[in-house]
């Protein structure tokens, strides 16, 4: 088991989120779309310029900015 | 009878869909008080009740972070609805629910439009309704509104809540032991004091201080510092404690219950899976080629031209019908009334004015079903996800760039519908960063500005040229953008965790009520703001008018003229028009007389108000190279930025020069010893920059929500073009 922020991960691989480190606005954005620990994630893909990032979560897409993604600590899925 | 019903849920649930197969026409359009967040209401009814629905703004929780969700709280907990329909997506249920969840902490009574029902089984995901309504307490109904399925049952489901008059008891969950001893020791203080407990129940309140939530906290503030500060102090202590052992926030504690509470729910058998969810979905097979590094780029480049044309290209004709309807009337009126300032007024005042105005409507229309398009379909929310990271180095958001686009981005846009255009932006800082930086794009009106100058002075260099003013008002307008975050709109960048909605097929009738809506509301509002400046600026072009003894020099002038030629030779003139051809000589007589109105013209212009205006800004504006002439233009380009071009015209005594065929007006500046290439360049980058039109200003002073912006983007922008053009011409004075 591998733990590692959300930017570190590569596309098409997934895992579960440990923990969000985010607080204020960001963090309460990132909780209301469902991204809290237990949540199970997988990267669909970049965009062009690598940044933001596309993440698959409970059955919807979302997009988050690199460092935004920074704050998502994520236990990868061997 | 009659009963309001709040429409509520998450964006791309489907809310607005019901909301129009609910009203259809009945609908009517208005703006929250005092913001600029949509309120639409309508209405419907089940037998005698009669309901008013009230369409909220699309949320994902009750936070009061955005305008939006601060709407919406506000709609339940003041107007207090008989009931909230929320709608969820049957596909994406846990998220969804996180909303339902806050509507019964509220104690609100919810009636549930399981919606999207078709996309959930082609996905193999069942869901037992009856369970989950068991568990949660509330009706739910399944829908596929697209096609008005379960509309009449979901309807008579709110109704019974009404009949009923069930009121439910606000949902009290636990959110851990740290938070719930909290809330078991704030309750009864709030309780006791009847501290704010009209409006909320308690235990919400001492859940809004915990979350530390601003609106709340200053309410109480309000109503009783004492108990505010008591509830701030246990919050404090939670926090200190929370932070200590746990290492996160109250407030994250508190989201992480609801959603266990969520998943205990669904883990009962709610939800079973026929198929594996982690395979790719059609939506995730168009964004691979759509999103792609190489393709996606491409792609967008493609359908963003294809926008630009379809919204230019069809709206010309509609655009021509109404320019030769007004020019039609005009020459009615030009024809029917006497001579004098009323007549002046009529044309110049009112018909160009408002001619002027709805001389947009098909180009918003167009503009508008175009955008509405690429909105519905999902494909903006992608292009928002490709450009962020470029938009966001200048403060802006990915989503901006359509409104640069329309704006001119590719020379020949139009800043009226790029202001309206802002509307899909979400964060508000960025949006109004958008806002004021979108004028600095090259507009099709600014364009016979750029070609009269360049015809008269690059004319070897033409597509150069163009190309360097189409760059130079990008990065003006990127720039500005940047300077406008980092002073007067400063602030961090709204966080881009956004939604990518699957890709859907719009529906015809969601398109046109969409288009409908906004071209209504650009017509009825920014047309009578507009007939009354239009007005001012007529007045400030005709008004004193020249002294009597000048218009007496002129009118001696014509008659010197007429005493020394043949009756005949008058009368031939008198009778000429366009197909007729006359005499050299009466040619020569008619020239000379054409002549005297042409300076009797520019001399009255002068000593109008815009042109002492223009006179007395010679003193700062000869530091750009630009003389009285050139500012009464500058001026008159405030009314639309053509003018520019016919007020030079009469200002060089050449009447009235049509925007379309300027050679004479060319020949003439290129030849005065007042122009050179330094001083067209110069008031090239003046064009680009300078004040928005006025229809242009009122657009931005609506969607900004103040009149205070619109003020500020005129003086802005004037100040920049000031500064960029004396630059130009005397840095370039120095060197040529």
């Amino acid at each position: 088991m591998q733990i590692m922020g959300m930017r570190q991960m590569g596309k098409k691989q997934s895992g579960t989120i440990t923990s969000i480190l985010a607080d204020g606005e960001l963090g309460r954005r990132i909780r209301d779309m469902g991204l809290v620990p237990g949540t199970k994630i997988q990267i669909m893909g970049r965009a062009p310029l690598y940044d933001p990032v596309a993440v698959r979560a409970m059955g919807f897409t979302l997009t988050l900015r690199n460092k935004e993604a920074d704050y998502i600590v994520v236990e990868m899925e061997d | 009878m009659n009963a309001t019903i709040a429409l509520a849920g998450n964006p791309n649930s489907g809310k607005t869909t019901l909301f129009n197969e609910l009203t259809g026409a009945r609908q009517h359009v208005g703006n929250y008080p005092g913001v600029t967040v949509e309120k639409k209401t309508g209405t419907y009814a089940v037998k005698e009740l009669k309901m008013n629905i009230v369409d909220l703004p699309g949320t994902y929780s009750l936070s009061a972070y955005s305008l939006e969700e601060v709407v919406t709280r506000d709609f339940l907990v003041q107007e207090k609805p008989e009931t909230v329909v929320n709608i969820i997506d049957a596909s994406n249920l846990e998220r969804n629910l996180y909303l339902t969840l806050q509507f019964m902490e509220l104690g609100i009574p919810v009636c549930i439009a399981l919606n999207m029902m078709d996309v959930a089984e082609k996905r193999g995901i069942e869901i037992d309704i009856k369970k989950l309504s068991n568990l949660l307490g509330v009706p739910i109904i399944p829908t596929i509104v697209r096609n008005g399925k379960g509309k009449k049952e979901l309807m008579d489901a709110a109704a019974d809540i009404i009949k009923n008059h069930t009121i439910p008891s606000p949902l009290d969950i636990s959110y851990g032991d740290d938070i719930d001893s909290a809330l078991a020791e704030m309750e009864p203080l709030i309780s006791n004091a009847t501290f704010l407990t009209q409006t909320y129940p308690a235990r919400w309140i001492a859940l809004k201080y915990l979350e530390n939530d601003e609106q709340v906290q200053s309410l109480g503030d309000a109503k009783s510092p004492g108990i505010s500060a008591k509830l701030k102090k246990i919050t404090d202590r939670v926090s200190n404690h929370i932070s200590n052992t746990l290492n996160t926030y109250p407030e994250a504690v508190i989201a992480d219950h609801r959603y266990g509470y969520i998943r205990s729910i669904i883990r009962q058998d709610v939800i079973t899976y026929q198929q594996d969810q982690s395979r790719l979905r059609m939506s995730d097979k168009i964004d691979q080629v759509v999103t792609n590094r190489f393709a996606g780029p491409l792609i967008m480049i493609a359908i963003i031209f294809g926008l630009y044309q379809f919204t230019f290209t069809y709206s010309e004709m509609p655009v021509e019908w109404l320019e030769s309807f007004f020019g039609w009337l005009g020459s009615v009126a030009e024809s029917i009334l006497p001579d004098g300032l009323i007549k002046s007024l009529i044309i110049s005042g009112i018909i160009d004015g408002v001619g002027g105005v709805l001389g947009f409507v098909p180009l918003i229309m167009f503009m508008f079903f175009g955008i509405s398009l690429l909105e519905d379909s999902g494909y903006l929310a992608r292009v928002a996800f490709m450009l962020d990271r470029v938009f966001r180095m200048f403060g802006l958001h990915g989503s901006s760039v359509m409104a640069f686009i329309v704006s001119g981005g590719i020379a020949g846009g139009c800043a009226v519908p790029g202001v309206m255009a802002t509307r899909t932006l979400k964060s508000q800082k960025e949006r109004l960063a958008t806002l004021l930086t979108v004028p600095f794009m090259n507009c099709g009106a600014k364009l016979p500005v750029f070609v009269l100058l360049i015809a008269a002075f690059f004319a070897e260099n033409e597509a150069i040229m163009m190309l360097i003013i189409t760059f130079i008002a990008w990065g003006g307008a990127l720039l500005a953008a940047k300077f406008l975050r980092m002073t007067v709109i400063k602030g961090e960048s709204t966080p881009f965790v956004m939604e990518l909605p699957p890709y859907r097929l719009p529906t015809f009738k969601g398109l046109a009520i969409h288009t409908w809506e906004r071209t209504w509301q650009y017509i009825k509002k920014a047309g009578t703001v507009i007939l009354g400046i239009s007005i001012i600026l007529w007045a400030m072009m005709t008004f004193p008018g020249l002294p009597e003894t000048q218009s007496q020099f002129f009118e001696q002038q014509r008659q010197e003229l007429l005493a020394n030629v043949s009756p005949g030779l008058i009368a031939e003139i008198e009778n000429a028009n366009n197909k007729t051809k006359i005499s050299e000589s009466a040619q020569q007589l008619s020239d000379k007389l054409v002549a005297v109105d042409r300076v009797e013209a520019e001399t009255a212009l002068k000593q109008s108000i815009a042109g002492r205006i223009g006179t007395a800004m010679e003193s700062v504006t000869q530091f750009a190279g630009f003389d009285w002439r050139t500012n009464i233009a500058l001026v008159g380009g405030f009314a639309a930025k053509e003018v520019v071009v016919s007020t030079l015209g009469t200002a060089y005594s050449l009447g009235e020069v049509d925007p379309e065929e300027i050679g004479s007006l060319s020949d003439v500046l290129a030849n005065d010893p007042g122009w050179n290439p330094l001083v067209a360049f110069s008031l090239i980058i003046f064009t680009i920059f300078y004040a928005p039109c006025f229809v242009t200003v009122v657009c931005i002073a609506r969607e900004a929500g103040s009149w205070k912006w619109g003020a500020f983007s005129m003086v802005f922008n004037t100040v920049i073009a000031f500064i960029l053009s004396i630059t130009v011409y005397q840095i370039g004075s120095i060197i040529f």
